[in-house]
């Protein structure tokens, strides 16, 4: 599974970040930077929620 | 400013130039040098492309012939597009290749189509110059399918592929965030080849069997002569390019329109070559140079550059918003002497995170400028911090308005007398 984030619909709202610490991390302007883009299986629950988290439909999964 | 020279190199090839540059090529003309004559048959072509590892010229240099596979064993019909929208202030070369060769760009392009399969066809540019040109080719050629001219308003991310696209759909000319990528979910959901003009015309010269894919069409400015328009060999040296634009002791070199960074003067002894350029974590891009002049500095060039990219950001993300104008803040802040120790471990930090991270590569360009200055003029940018230069105070950002090179205008009628046009002073230079 691949973690994809569209960045014109990233607004900084940081949902992503407490399901997903290790998988996203916020810059200084407080948007998601992607850690990971291929994901092991360990972090695919992580990614899924911080999916189901962000408000703007910003990040996705593929595959 | 100065008027662009059109330079035709003394040895080697320039097929894309041609025998007269300065003059619209007519129909006739162009049949007369063996255009749209070929009869090599689509997968020929497209072999001769791949042998001649034909890049493409627009600024990403990907493989012509990997993307045409990719847009002819895509699903569904596909769509071709002749890209003319130079977005790069510092380059002229695709807007006058359309102004002054039309037939060679459509000829490139309909033989696009037949290797992809494309049953429609589009040629997407901006410059009211070349839209008459390419109008005009059109009527006085039937091109066997049909080739629809959509203009947009210039910009600097106009010409990026998705935003391409969009335009061409109906919507904003603003990319949008990838995957999908345009080979193969573009135009109306088809394949679609999104093809910059000087490879299309590669692309028919290689019909020819000729040297089509050995040269690279280059803007050349700086300094205080003129710019150049030229066509040179790879190979070249950028020694030898600043030599020929009239700035010989340049003192760096801002590579690839914005999109290479700015190179210190040790970088001249680097050739026109897209692995060595890479390995020296740059490129040709759209193949637009420019030589700052030695009393020119790379601190206020990088702080003007990195202004029009700000000033150019489609503000569609976030990370390109903030990011530009951090970066800018902070270049400005060098350049006037009041940048500390912070800022410039900032514009580090920024060069390394920041590209990748928005839909197009405007931030990437942004975050490269800065980090090859930081890289490359260590000593420089750490007297900046300490003392205001005057190189920069005499030359405060204007959002890149002094990098803009004009477009040559070709004549249309052979009789004319030839332009009075002074020659450079650099013509005695010979190179490739």
């Amino acid at each position: 599974m691949k973690l994809r984030i569209d960045s014109t619909r990233c607004q900084g709202y940081g949902e992503c970040l407490p399901p997903a610490p290790g998988v996203i991390d916020l810059d200084e302007w407080g948007y998601a930077r992607l850690l990971v883009v291929d994901l092991t299986d360990d972090q695919e629950a992580a990614a899924r929620a911080a999916v189901d988290a962000c408000p703007n439909n910003a990040l996705r999964l593929e595959r | 400013m100065t008027a662009t020279v059109i330079h035709i190199p003394g040895h080697g090839p320039a097929p894309v130039l041609g025998p007269s540059p300065d003059r619209v090529e007519s129909l006739a003309a162009y049949l007369a040098r063996g255009g749209y004559r070929s009869e090599l048959r689509p997968e020929e072509l497209l072999a001769r492309i791949e042998a001649a590892d034909l890049r493409g010229h627009g600024g990403a240099g990907f493989p012509t012939a990997v993307k045409l596979r990719a847009v002819r064993d895509g699903e569904g019909a596909p769509v071709v597009v002749a890209n003319g929208e130079e977005g790069e202030p510092g380059s002229v070369k695709d807007r006058w290749l359309l102004r002054a060769r039309p037939h060679l760009v459509l000829d490139g392009l309909v033989r696009a189509a037949r290797i992809t399969g494309a049953d429609r066809a589009f040629v997407y540019l901006s410059d009211e110059g070349a839209e008459r040109r390419v109008r005009q080719a059109l009527a006085e050629r039937d091109p066997g399918l049909p080739v629809e001219v959509v203009r947009t308003e210039p910009a600097y991310v106009a010409g990026e592929e998705s935003a391409v696209v969009r335009r061409i759909d109906g919507g904003p000319a603003l990319p949008t965030a990838k995957p999908p990528r345009v080979f193969e979910h573009g135009v109306g959901g088809a394949p679609t080849l999104v093809a910059n003009v000087e490879t299309l015309a590669r692309l028919a010269l290689l019909t020819g069997g000729s040297d089509g894919a050995d040269t690279a069409l280059l803007t050349l400015s700086g300094g205080r002569s003129a710019p150049v328009l030229t066509e040179q060999r790879y190979g070249v040296t950028l020694r030898q390019l600043a030599v020929l634009q009239g700035t010989a002791e340049p003192s760096a070199v801002l590579m690839g329109g914005l999109f290479g960074g700015l190179l210190p003067p040790s970088a001249l002894d680097l050739p026109l070559d897209r692995a060595r350029l890479a390995q020296a974590g740059t490129g040709l891009g759209c193949g637009a140079i420019r030589f700052l002049a030695p009393d020119e500095c790379p601190v206020s060039v990088a702080a003007d550059a990195v202004d029009h990219l700000t000033a150019e950001s489609s503000r569609q993300c976030g990370v390109c918003v903030s990011g530009t104008r951090a970066l800018r803040d902070t270049l400005v802040a060098l350049a006037e002497g009041r940048c500390d120790a912070d800022g410039q471990a900032n514009l580090a930090r920024w060069a390394q995170g920041l590209p990748g991270r928005g839909a197009c590569g405007l931030l990437d360009a942004a975050a490269r400028l800065a980090g090859s200055l930081v890289a490359g003029f260590a000593d420089l940018v750490e007297a900046h911090r300490r003392t205001p230069c005057p190189a920069c105070a005499a030359t405060p950002p204007d959002a890149g308005r002094r990098l803009r090179v004009p477009v040559p205008l070709p004549m249309t009628t052979a009789t004319v007398l030839r332009a009075a046009v002074p020659p450079p002073p650099c013509t005695a230079a010979r190179v490739g």
